[in-house]
């Protein structure tokens, strides 16, 4: 196996994700200090436009994927196209974003080239020109360093922890058609249903606002969904206020939901239980609104108001309105 | 309608998890079913109501994780097959999911394999995928919904995207792997209790799935941990004085000028 990173770019609809520049970001550094190049594989159906932009934002060569079998993401045609380039091309390295699309295709791809793989990773090193990388294990009470036995070495990235390299409008990739064995695709995606109009997924949001017991009820959501909105933000719940059926399960954020690394949480009423702390604790910063001046929550909060949420949050919701308005 | 279901053991969300030495201490933790293998469980009896057949469990762990497995018979599944040979343990996904197909193949008679979405241990979120990918099975990942048509040669899945869901046809046998919110899992019955221990309980070592004991657990395992470290901890946060609307305006402030996340 070679010296070369190859990241899987991730798009939807013709879009990059933003994971995809996040991606190409740690592969330049770590093809760097191996003497390689970092790649992209890019699969769908013509999406060849996107190449141009990979290759701005480092990207030394496209392996491109085009086929209309690629046009919707499946599991089973995207594992077989890459296991084949993967042969091909034969990467050191392959890195993956940990989505909803990268945590569905990784484990598959691993296992069809018999190889390991190394989950929603936080940090990347390399010792003795092999990675070393860090992950988050009981949703962040603890972190593992872990390394892979057998080429090539699979990561998945956990999205919003790596920078986004600046892209260089004077660089270009190699763009090289490779074939598309997409096999018999057994499992198919035959709607994509949106969530309601302008939410925005606690997984990709870089801010959030989340609510928890001190709510009260399903209608106690209304202040900290107005901030959310204020804000640009995506709406967080506990488990307490989840459990109690006050808001739809892909709000949660904790350890039996998703482990969110925004800019800003904004925890409204929530008292701070270990499986809720194991998720969010790593956000760059955390605001704390609680009526108990003893709740954990106040812990990990760089700044916390010891307050009623439903005096606190309309107040700063004002005030972020004021401030975004200058 | 026959399903296998996999299972295994996970401390308590609830517990504190501590490390020392470049491990996680083992003493003082409460071990439970690992959650999503609840809903995985839950959705098997569903639709063994509805179809008839058979619900069996597959669990990869050590003697310790027992009582998990007799909760699983107490919610209902009919028997169990424990890989609880030393050999199998301290494996990493690609190890377990080999282990688990060696089994599953063994086994054979299956229309379904529920899985959790993940283990809340190691958060590898990836066997349930690779023992399709062994298995030579499709899947469908992170399911919020599931409906089986009545020969039970296909079904219909809805599964967590960003920003949405997915539905996904697939025929089958599949691995489908369970989401919370896929269903509320059942408590186990008193009645379901005193037939546990009744059920039928194999244990099965490496060569009993035709496997050698250094293909399987930490010695057949892809990936290494080399340590355990604690997380950083977060500096000691301040709690902002004063009357509400004054504090509201501090944070606000402190969120623009000296954080600068705003």
């Amino acid at each position: 196996m070679g010296n070369n990173v190859l990241i899987v770019a991730e798009q939807r609809g013709g879009v990059l994700k933003k994971v995809s520049f996040e991606l190409l970001g740690v592969g330049a550094r770590l093809a760097a200090r191996l003497g390689g190049q970092v790649e992209a594989a890019l699969l769908g159906s013509g999406a060849g436009g996107l190449a141009g932009t990979l290759g701005q934002y480092g990207a030394a060569k496209v392996y491109l994927a085009d086929d209309p079998a690629l046009g919707t993401y499946s599991s089973e045609g995207y594992a077989n196209t890459l296991a084949a380039l993967i042969r091909q091309a034969e990467p050191g390295i392959v890195l993956v974003g940990a989505t909803a699309l990268g945590k569905d295709l990784a484990p598959r791809l691993a296992a069809k080239l018999g190889v390991g793989l190394a989950s929603d990773c936080t940090g990347f090193d390399l010792e003795g020109g092999r990675l070393l990388v860090t992950r988050p294990i009981f949703a962040g009470k603890a972190l593992a360093k872990v390394k892979l036995v057998g080429d090539p070495q699979v990561a998945t990235v956990r999205p919003n922890v790596q920078p986004v390299p600046e892209p260089d409008p004077g660089k270009s990739a190699v763009v090289e058609a490779v074939p598309t064995p997409t096999g018999t695709v057994r499992a198919r995606v035959t709607e994509v249903v949106a969530a309601g109009a302008g939410e925005i997924d606690v997984a990709e949001a870089t801010v959030i606002v989340s609510g928890g017991r001190g709510v009260g009820g399903p209608e106690g959501f209304a202040p900290v969904s107005s901030l959310a909105k204020v804000l640009g933000a995506a709406v967080g719940a506990s488990r307490a206020a989840v459990d109690a059926g006050w808001i739809d399960h892909g709000h949660q954020v904790g350890q039996t939901g998703k482990t969110v690394t925004p800019n800003l949480y904004i925890a409204c009423g929530i008292s701070g239980a270990i499986q809720h702390l194991a998720g969010m604790k790593t956000s760059k910063v955390i605001v704390a609104v609680n009526k108990d001046p003893e709740a954990p929550i106040f812990k990990v909060a760089n700044y916390g108001i010891v307050a009623d949420l439903f005096v606190v949050v309309p107040l700063l919701e004002k005030e972020f309105r004021a401030l975004l308005a200058e | 309608m026959n399903s296998i279901v996999c299972l295994k053991e996970v401390p308590d969300t609830e517990t504190r998890i501590e490390v020392r030495g470049g491990k996680v201490v083992e003493e003082g933790i409460q071990y439970v079913v690992n959650p999503y293998d609840e809903f995985a469980l839950e959705e098997a009896l569903k639709w063994q109501e509805q179809l008839g057949g058979s619900v069996r469990l597959v669990c990869l762990g050590p003697e310790r994780a027992r009582e998990s497995v007799l909760k699983g018979l107490a919610m209902g599944a009919d028997e169990v097959y424990h890989l609880s040979d030393p050999a199998f343990l301290g494996g990493d996904a690609f190890a377990t999911a080999k282990a688990l197909a060696a089994a599953i193949t063994k086994l054979g008679g299956y229309d379904a394999i529920f899985c959790g979405k993940q283990g809340v241990d190691e958060d590898n979120a990836a066997v349930g995928i690779m023992l399709a990918e062994l298995l030579d099975l499709p899947h469908v990942s992170v399911v919020t919904r599931l409906e089986i048509a009545a020969d039970g040669t296909s079904a219909r899945a809805e599964r967590e995207i960003e920003g949405g869901r997915e539905v996904v046809e697939t025929p089958l046998p599949a691995v489908i792997t369970a989401q919370k919110g896929l269903n509320e899992p059942r408590y186990p019955s008193f009645r379901g209790i005193r037939q546990a221990r009744t059920k039928p309980y194999t244990l099965w070592g490496p060569g009993d799935v035709g496997l050698d004991a250094s293909a399987v657990g930490a010695a057949g395992a892809k990936l290494q941990v080399v340590e355990v470290v604690p997380p950083p901890e977060r500096p000691a946060g301040r709690v902002i004085p004063g009357e509400p609307a004054d504090a509201a305006k501090e944070v606000v402030r402190l969120l623009r000028q000296e954080a600068k996340v705003i």
